[in-house]
């Protein structure tokens, strides 16, 4: 069973299971929003993620932008290079979670490994919790080599995502779910982000064997760009997580940040049609 | 104390395998396959046959007396430079091709610095008919064209990789994004005995021969083991190819030597033993430079070869238990080195292996204050100089006529 949580750390900390659980009651799929913090900039940042949530993403993705990003594509790691040109720190990462989980989702932290590790396990995981985190998505720890994190994000009450592929063995995938906290972030294709234009027929097994060993909310992820795949995926899926698409509005729009608001709520809607429609 | 990874990879605190779970399959197939091929005498008989017949080994221990003379101690060189494509680096890709091959994958991958691994990787994949896509840092492609050419000659399709700080570190993050997504017909040849387990512990495994075989020809030829052993250490798969033969022989002191560049001082360096701190960087947990948010710093090396911010996890393990000693020397020591070696033995060697050189010449002058002439270095010369040439060239400001009268 889900137990969906909502604790109180002061600033509405809250499960992303939560998110997922009142998708569901609307008998439709959850929407998960992903951009990198400080991406055009800090403020810039924070302005689109609540434009996100204002269109109709109902849990927001902070990306950590970190130096190494090895399940990352060409787009993703454009913004989160520009962001670290800017000079963003984990401290700031730390002040997005805030003014995102403000604005009344569920706001996870994704992030590689090693800048966790460098900020301190505990610390890390602490500072989130007080920001109002949900919690982390951690695409280069799988469970079996996570245990600090588990520790801590079990001490302070923080879901815990993490992936599982379609190169997974059952077992595996067991083991991962049995980890996991909040939801279990399925990947879709064998590849790296970015948007693509038709979307995997990988997706469908996966969730069900994921489904299959846990009552978990199952998001898929990795290539996602419109609502008509949206909608294709939320046929089977608890939620669809979308990153590159997002990205390249902003890209796209380069300074003109209204048109890059603009185009990312436009987006977001379309997105937002899309899961309920599947 | 046993110097293996246990069963998860891990030396000591380092190691382990940090990797998107898109990755873990292929690496724990990867893990069977390489350990049933090393228990598999067809398999290693095979391997040491190509080693033999193609690969030019055993290399030489070779007795450096100019050079010896000039120092004072007995200095011995491993020549690796005399392989087959001119470095160690061919012991580990035609280890990992024949692995490829056995695991009925068609197309491998590399990541190159300097390019001694990319052309090694080309090499190995013509041997034996794969497909072959090289990743190289963008700025490692313009001051590395000649090896980029060979690759390209060899049959290779070499991929400039402009991200981050295009260069090694760079390249090993679009070769993991590569294999995520082919993973199903690809093996990824990594190039050093870094990365996720089981890579650190079968590069290792497939380069030994470095150690296995100098120590043998240390007891014929000498009937002693050397006192001290030195090699250079970026990724540090030589280093590690070397020290394994002599982890369990106490009395044989053992040296890594890191990319000092400018000075450890300085900042700009690739001593990340001697500078980074405890993190995970491309699958594993070692020693990183990094700043205080876990971002890693690029480093900075005239060699290409050791311009990486991390270190396979091996060596951080022997580094904290105190087994091996790993200092820094910087480009200018080790362009002094290569051209003593050059004048005095009539060896170019690598800028990577005169790292190795400097840093045992610094080791030559305790020895000789401990233990008088008698004393021996072994120095692994890991790759010849041939690539090199440019960098020397803007070193030394050859090329010029000679201004003197010597006519």
């Amino acid at each position: 069973m889900v137990r969906p949580r909502c604790r109180g750390r002061g600033d509405g900390q809250v499960s992303a299971a939560i998110a997922f659980e009142k998708a569901r009651t609307e008998n439709r799929s959850a929407l998960v929003g992903y951009l990198p913090a400080g991406f055009p900039d800090i403020d810039g940042s924070i302005e689109a993620m609540r434009t996100m949530v204002a269109a109709g993403c109902d849990v927001i993705e902070i990306g950590l932008p970190y130096s190494d990003p090895v399940m990352d594509g060409p787009t993703i790691q454009a913004a989160a290079q520009q962001a670290l040109e800017g000079g963003i720190r984990i401290t700031d990462v730390l002040r997005t979670v805030e003014a995102v989980a403000a604005a009344g989702v569920p706001t996870l932290v994704m992030t590689y490994w090693n800048p966790v590790e460098r900020y301190g396990v505990d610390r890390f995981a602490a500072d989130l919790a007080s920001a109002g985190g949900a919690g982390l998505i951690t695409p280069d720890i799988t469970p079996d080599y996570g245990q600090d994190w588990i520790a801590a994000a079990d001490a302070h009450d923080l879901d815990k995502v993490f992936l599982v592929s379609p190169s997974s063995t059952d077992e595996r995938i067991a083991m991962t779910t049995a980890a996991s906290r909040g939801f279990v972030y399925a990947t879709a294709v064998m590849g790296v982000t970015g948007a693509r234009t038709s979307t995997s027929d990988l997706a469908g097994p996966l969730v069900a064997r994921t489904k299959a060993t846990s009552d978990l909310p199952v998001g898929v992820g990795l290539g996602v760009s419109n609502g008509d795949q949206a909608a294709e995926i939320a046929a089977f899926a608890d939620g669809v997580i979308v990153g590159s698409a997002f990205v390249r509005t902003l890209l796209d729009a380069g300074t003109d940040r209204a048109a890059g608001l603009a185009a990312l709520g436009a987006l977001t809607e379309d997105l937002a049609g899309g899961v309920r429609r599947g | 104390m046993s110097y293996e990874a246990d069963d998860r990879g891990f030396f000591g605190n380092f190691g382990g395998r940090f990797m998107p779970e898109a990755l873990v399959a292929a690496l724990d197939e990867l893990t069977v396959a390489w350990e049933e091929a090393m228990a598999d005498p067809e398999f290693t008989g095979a391997f040491e046959a190509i080693l033999r017949d193609y690969a030019n080994t055993p290399s030489p221990l070779y007795h450096a007396e100019r050079l010896s003379e000039k120092v004072g101690v007995r200095i011995l060189l491993k020549r690796e430079d005399l392989n087959h494509t001119g470095a160690h680096k061919i012991r580990n890709v035609l280890g990992q091709a024949m692995l490829t091959k056995r695991m009925g994958k068609t197309r491998v991958i590399a990541e190159t610095g300097a390019g001694q691994h990319g052309v090694a990787s080309a090499t190995a994949a013509a041997y034996f008919g794969l497909d072959c896509t090289v990743y190289m840092g963008a700025v490692d492609t313009r001051r590395q064209a000649l090896n980029v050419a060979r690759m390209q000659l060899l049959g290779a399709k070499v991929i400039p990789v402009e991200s981050g700080s295009a260069t090694l570190k760079d390249a090993i993050n679009e070769a993991l994004r590569d294999w995520v997504a082919s993973v199903d017909h690809t093996a990824y040849l990594f190039g050093t005995a870094a990365g996720p387990h089981p890579f650190p512990s079968m590069v290792r495994d497939f380069c030994r021969g470095i150690g296995d075989e100098a120590r043998q020809q240390s007891l014929d030829q000498y009937g002693v083991l050397p006192d001290a052993i030195a090699a250079c250490v970026g990724g540090g798969s030589n280093a590690i190819g070397l020290f394994t033969a002599f982890l369990d022989d106490e009395d044989v002191k053992i040296y890594g030597f890191e990319a000092g560049g400018d000075g450890v001082e300085t900042g700009r360096h690739a001593a990340t033993i001697g500078a980074g701190e405890s993190g995970v960087l491309h699958g594993a947990r070692t020693y990183v430079l990094q700043d205080e948010d876990g971002q890693t710093i690029e480093s900075h090396s005239i060699s290409a070869g050791l311009d990486y911010p991390g270190v396979g996890p091996q060596h951080s393990h022997l580094s904290q238990v105190g087994r091996a000693a790993y200092l820094s020397v910087t480009d200018a020591e080790a362009m002094d080195a290569l051209a003593l070696l050059a004048r005095t033995e009539g060896i170019i060697p690598a800028v990577e292996s005169a790292h190795a050189l400097a840093g045992a010449l610094r080791v030559a002058e305790e020895l000789k204050a401990e233990k008088g002439p008698d004393a021996t270095i072994l120095v692994n010369l890991s790759g010849r100089g041939d690539k090199d040439m440019e960098t020397a060239v803007e070193w030394f400001g050859l090329g010029a006529e000679d201004e003197g009268t010597d006519k």
